[in-house]
């Protein structure tokens, strides 16, 4: 539909500034709020530029933290997190892969079972079976540990699908070419439908990286030590100060940190993903 | 390469549904093999059935002197060209067709003097390093006949190669296979549902119909004298007229027969001629013209000559040679 009309574009421009501010004012407040020192939010008004202390209130949470909070330093819970959500990403897309292979390209007994069986996790995401979760990695004694905190994320039907979907829009031809070319199952797999599902993978690591990296509530059950607290729920604890006021500045400097991997992973990969999610190349 | 025995061969598949039944065909060492019939007469399950991408479940596929019914594809000593090319989009030109070649663990400096070699056979040595989306469809055709010379099989095995190209290109692929087969000499089994491609390429012709063996035989011993009605009706162009014996009962000769075939370009404009024909329609095909009209409730079609007169209608004699006698019930041919 393309229309030429003023007042059409006034108006949907209007739409998109208005969406903007929405989006983005929060951010410029956390990222206002992370450049004062602690007194200015005591006086009342709530600042709207930046303060003089970027530098100082940054540098002091990536090497020290909030001690009063136990939290460890934020580079540490960056870390955590960093390797949460790559464990996860990778974990997830690993297992998915192998699982979407097996289903349609092989026909071994229960085959149908099997499907529905992954079917079914997409009605059970952690935070419904969170209670058995717990026990079951508490019970394994995976608490507090990496393992503990990414292995319940990692099993999930949504990706199966993904690459289900991917791999049933191949052509048989392709299948059949390379058998007659001598390619067995395995190297099928890793010659032709690894390359040919490549932006596929990107893009369903930028949605599972930040899947990962947000998670909350169950990284908040299974780290009782501080050397495993995740940045996203290190945040919550942050702001839980005991005996005093939350110091907001650098609860404020936390969360901005805590942004940008996501955001350099969707830029860094913005193409890629962009193109897995629109392009057929077969 | 080798000579190809189908014994016997069969094909029923798990509902029940029997696509491919009792197929003998001897196809010799060198020889280029036509298998043809209409969609859905099995002509692609028997070619697959070859190539061992379909399950055997009745008789044998002999490959030279082996019996490769349980043999897998790649084992078969065999290439194939698919309808849709089947080349592998993430991969070069050149690693497409080395593919096969590396898998086999075929020794570096083969695989880059055949690739070469098959470059240059099919002028595609230019198009070596690009990716076959940035290949015409007449190009990817002929990167999907390298895949196939550069393994140097036994036999090639071509499933409607020339389908998704364009007429004019189709006449050209055409000859070219024809040329390079006969370069080549390898065994050919080629499958189409064009009875012209059919009638060009082949040195023999397997005409199919509902997964049955209608007739075998060189394309002009099939087009000269078809083994049966479906068989008279599928080869040439415009196809035989078929006409119920009933509806010209005063053919001298034609008494025990149930249908009557004369081929289009045997029906000549004569004054007394026995039949009479209600002209319908005239299609102008430049050197010569299709007329298309009925006599006695049937269908007839004749080709004339573009400057022959025309009227409402016509008395259309024909030599008695030219007829082919067909039982009504079976189409079996009968003179």
């Amino acid at each position: 539909m393309i229309e030429n009309r003023p007042g059409l574009n006034l108006l949907a421009h209007l739409v998109l500034v208005l969406g903007v501010v929405v989006v983005a004012l929060p951010v410029w407040v956390a990222f206002v709020a992370s450049t004062h020192s602690a007194t200015d939010f005591m006086s009342g008004t709530v600042p709207m530029w930046p303060g003089p202390h970027l530098v100082e209130n940054y540098s002091k949470m990536l090497d020290s933290g909030v001690s009063t909070s136990g939290t460890p330093p934020v580079a540490r819970m960056m870390l955590n997190s960093l390797i949460m959500a790559l464990a996860i990403a990778v974990g997830k897309i690993a297992i998915s892969i192998l699982s979407a292979f097996a289903i349609v390209y092989f026909r071994f007994p229960f085959r149908g079972l099997a499907f529905w069986c992954i079917f079914i996790t997409l009605m059970l995401p952690v935070e419904v079976r969170i209670v058995p979760t717990f026990q079951v990695v508490a019970g394994l004694g995976l608490l507090n540990s990496y393992a503990g905190l990414s292995i319940p994320l990692i099993a999930s039907a949504t990706a199966t699908f993904l690459f289900r979907q991917v791999f049933l829009t191949m052509p048989d031809e392709l299948v059949e070419a390379a058998r007659i070319d001598g390619a067995g199952p395995m190297k099928f797999f890793r010659d032709i439908l690894l390359p040919l599902s490549r932006t596929n993978m990107a893009a369903l690591f930028v949605i599972l990286f930040i899947y990962g990296w947000n998670q909350y509530l169950w990284p908040l059950l299974v780290t009782t030590d501080a050397q495993y607290y995740t940045i996203v729920a290190g945040i919550k604890r942050m702001a839980d100060a005991v005996d005093g006021l939350p110091q907001w500045h650098l609860v404020m400097a936390t969360a901005v940190l805590a942004m940008l991997p996501p955001v350099a992973v969707v830029i860094g990969m913005q193409k890629l993903f962009v193109k897995g999610l629109v392009e057929t190349e077969k | 390469m080798a000579s190809i025995t189908l014994n016997n061969l069969g094909k029923v598949y798990p509902g029940g549904t029997r696509a491919v039944g009792d197929v003998n065909i001897d196809i010799a060492d060198g020889e280029f093999i036509v298998l043809v019939g209409p969609s859905g007469c099995g002509k692609s399950t028997l070619l697959r059935m070859v190539a061992g991408l379909e399950n055997i479940t009745d008789g044998e596929v002999r490959i030279g002197e082996r019996v490769v019914n349980q043999v897998e594809p790649a084992d078969r000593d065999i290439a194939m060209v698919f309808q849709n090319y089947a080349l592998y989009p993430h991969m070069s030109v050149r690693q497409n067709l080395a593919y096969g070649l590396k898998n086999r663990r075929t020794p570096k400096a083969e695989i880059d003097r055949r690739v070469n070699e098959a470059a240059e056979i099919l002028q595609i040595g230019q198009f070596l390093d690009r990716k076959p989306r940035a290949l015409s469809g007449g190009q990817r055709q002929r990167v999907a006949m390298g895949r196939a010379i550069v393994r140097e099989p036994a036999a090639f095995l071509f499933d409607e190669p020339l389908s998704n190209l364009d007429a004019k290109l189709r006449v050209a692929m055409r000859l070219e296979i024809k040329e390079l087969q006969k370069r080549l000499r390898t065994t050919s089994l080629y499958v189409t549902h064009d009875q012209l491609e059919a009638m060009t390429l082949a040195d023999r012709l397997v005409v199919l119909n509902g997964g049955k063996v209608e007739q075998i035989g060189t394309p002009l011993e099939v087009y000269r004298r078809p083994a049966s009605a479906f068989v008279a009706g599928f080869i040439g162009s415009p196809a035989m007229n078929l006409i119920d014996a009933r509806a010209v009962p005063h053919l001298p000769g034609t008494a025990h027969a149930g249908t009557i075939g004369i081929r289009p370009e045997d029906l000549t404009v004569t004054p007394d001629g026995p039949i009479l024909m209600d002209v319908l329609a005239v299609e102008e095909l430049g050197a010569q013209r299709l007329v298309h009209g009925q006599t006695g409730g049937e269908k007839l079609t004749i080709t004339l000559p573009s400057d022959s007169e025309l009227a409402d209608t016509l008395r259309l004699g024909f030599d008695r040679a030219s007829l082919h006698l067909f039982h009504r019930e079976t189409g079996v041919r009968i003179d």
